[in-house]
């Protein structure tokens, strides 16, 4: 299984140690052609403004849209969920408009409101999932579908699926904890 | 839920990783970082190439200069204290900054002692010259770590000093034998239990930029292959001739920095780089890298 990890800014090295921990094939992605021949691709956690402006840039934001409405399998974390959604609640980034969910940046506040809790997430297992908010953005509303895979305490949706499409607003990938990849990458099997 | 942890402060650094930090003085300058794709900017009163130029006390910067740019972008806004002085980190946490820098820059307020960065919320990023160096500030509780090259000079020797000498540190460091490490741990001047963590990992507990002297498309590009997660550019771009074109080749290099047809593609046009200093005109007492220990 070839799995692509968005290269173009964050936390992208952190997804590939992953994903070969589990023992898929994963490769960056940083011009279309390395789009070529995967299986499935992750959309990282990093700064979305900087990640939407070179998706542009280097034409990638095009091919991608196109992969992930065509059920091609793709997993966001914080900046790649804001990149995944129909709506942004800010005009700073052009998301890609791919999976029915409307997004509110930096939800929590600055970096002084970041934290570290943990959560029930049902298709993960009983164990609580150990979960990384950085500037983080929240789900603020699903439409057409979308299921919700996890949600904090007082209710906000923090992690959603939609088809082959797979958003959370923290960061699996700066854990020990491989649960969540393990599931996207099961995802991708039943897809090929 | 818990708010400060050492995860959450080293984990903003990933997310910055493989991005451009640049400095700005006002409003306008952070929104062209922003839109040239700057992963943070660093709010300033002046570039260091002003504060070199002017002597005298550098400070920690005005605060409604730094809301003031706060309010202006989304991505995260950095401001700098001097070394020691922690009342200046308290205000700059204060007003809720997303990253500290505690930076030789500025005046340093203490040459004995950096701030204990543990007991801030806010984290910390510092700057370096070699291995011993890094760890001393990860042991007080840096949660990134930078090179320090020569800031304000447009001269990248300095930078490229520093970042081999902490990536030969590296190097060094994975080769010793367990029995070795005590030596090594008092020879670099750094907390034996970080020395013994890096010889097991291979690698720096933080993350790690280069910083100091960045001027071109090809000084980040340069970094980022000696090994630099991502690249601080102070002077460099408001101090050229076309800052907007000269931040986004920045930003594009520093992504593509294994490519070199790009790299020079994003070189063309750019107008003039800041104007560059030779390293040993500058008289040593005016040397801001030996600032801080």
């Amino acid at each position: 299984m070839k799995i692509g990890v968005l290269a173009v800014q964050g936390a992208f090295a952190e997804h590939i140690a992953a994903l070969r921990q589990l023992g898929a094939a994963a490769v960056p992605v940083r011009l279309p052609g390395d789009l070529t021949g995967l299986d499935g691709l992750v959309i990282p956690g990093g700064e979305s403004t900087s990640i939407s402006r070179l998706m542009a840039t280097y034409n990638l934001a095009r091919p991608v849209k196109d992969l992930a409405g065509n059920g091609f399998p793709v997993f966001g974390t914080c900046a790649g969920m804001i990149l995944l959604a129909k709506k942004s609640s800010d005009s700073d980034v052009t998301p890609l408009g791919v999976m029915d969910i409307a997004v509110r940046r930096n939800a929590f506040g600055r970096q002084k409101d970041s934290f570290e809790t943990e959560l029930t997430i049902p298709v993960l297992g009983e164990k609580p999932f150990p979960a990384v908010f950085i500037r983080a953005p929240v789900i603020g509303q699903v439409y057409n579908g979308v299921e919700v895979l996890a949600r904090l305490d007082d209710g906000t949706s923090v992690a959603v699926r939609q088809g082959r499409l797979l958003a959370s607003a923290f960061h699996p990938e700066l854990t020990a904890d491989l649960r969540f990849h393990k599931y996207f990458l099961d995802l991708v099997a039943e897809s090929r | 839920m818990e708010t400060g942890t050492w995860k959450v402060k080293a984990g903003l650094a990933q997310m910055l990783k493989g991005g451009v930090i640049m400095d700005v003085i006002n409003v306008e300058q952070a929104k062209i970082a922003q839109e040239a794709g700057a992963c943070a900017v660093m709010a300033l009163e002046r570039v260091p190439a002003d504060i070199r130029a002017a002597g005298g006390v550098a400070r920690m910067a005005d605060p409604t200069i730094i809301e003031a740019i706060m309010k202006a972008v989304s991505i995260p806004v950095m401001a700098k204290c001097r070394i020691g002085h922690f009342v200046e980190a308290q205000v700059l946490q204060a007003i809720g900054v997303d990253y500290i820098d505690e930076s030789e820059v500025l005046t340093p307020a203490d040459e004995s002692h950096h701030v204990w960065k543990h007991s801030f919320k806010v984290p910390f990023v510092c700057g370096c010259r070699d291995l011993g160096e890094a760890l001393r500030r990860i042991g007080e509780g840096a949660a990134m770590i930078r090179t320090k090259g020569e800031a304000g000079t447009g001269n990248i020797v300095e930078a490229v000093r520093h970042m081999r000498a902490v990536m030969d540190g590296i190097r060094k460091l994975v080769s010793t034998p367990e029995e070795e490490l005590m030596a090594v741990a008092k020879e670099l001047a750094a907390p034996f239990e970080l020395v013994a963590e890096m010889q097991r990992t291979g690698k720096l507990p933080v993350v790690n930029f280069a910083a100091g002297g960045v001027a071109t498309p090809a000084d980040a590009a340069l970094m980022m292959q000696l090994g630099a997660d991502g690249v601080f550019v102070g002077s460099g771009i408001f101090k050229s001739s076309d800052p907007a074109a000269r931040a986004a080749a920045v930003v594009r290099a520093t992504t593509h920095y294994q490519d070199p047809a790009i790299i020079a593609e994003v070189s063309k046009n750019l107008g003039q780089a800041m104007p560059g200093l030779d390293i040993k005109q500058i008289p040593t007492a005016e040397l801001l890298a030996p600032r801080g220990w």
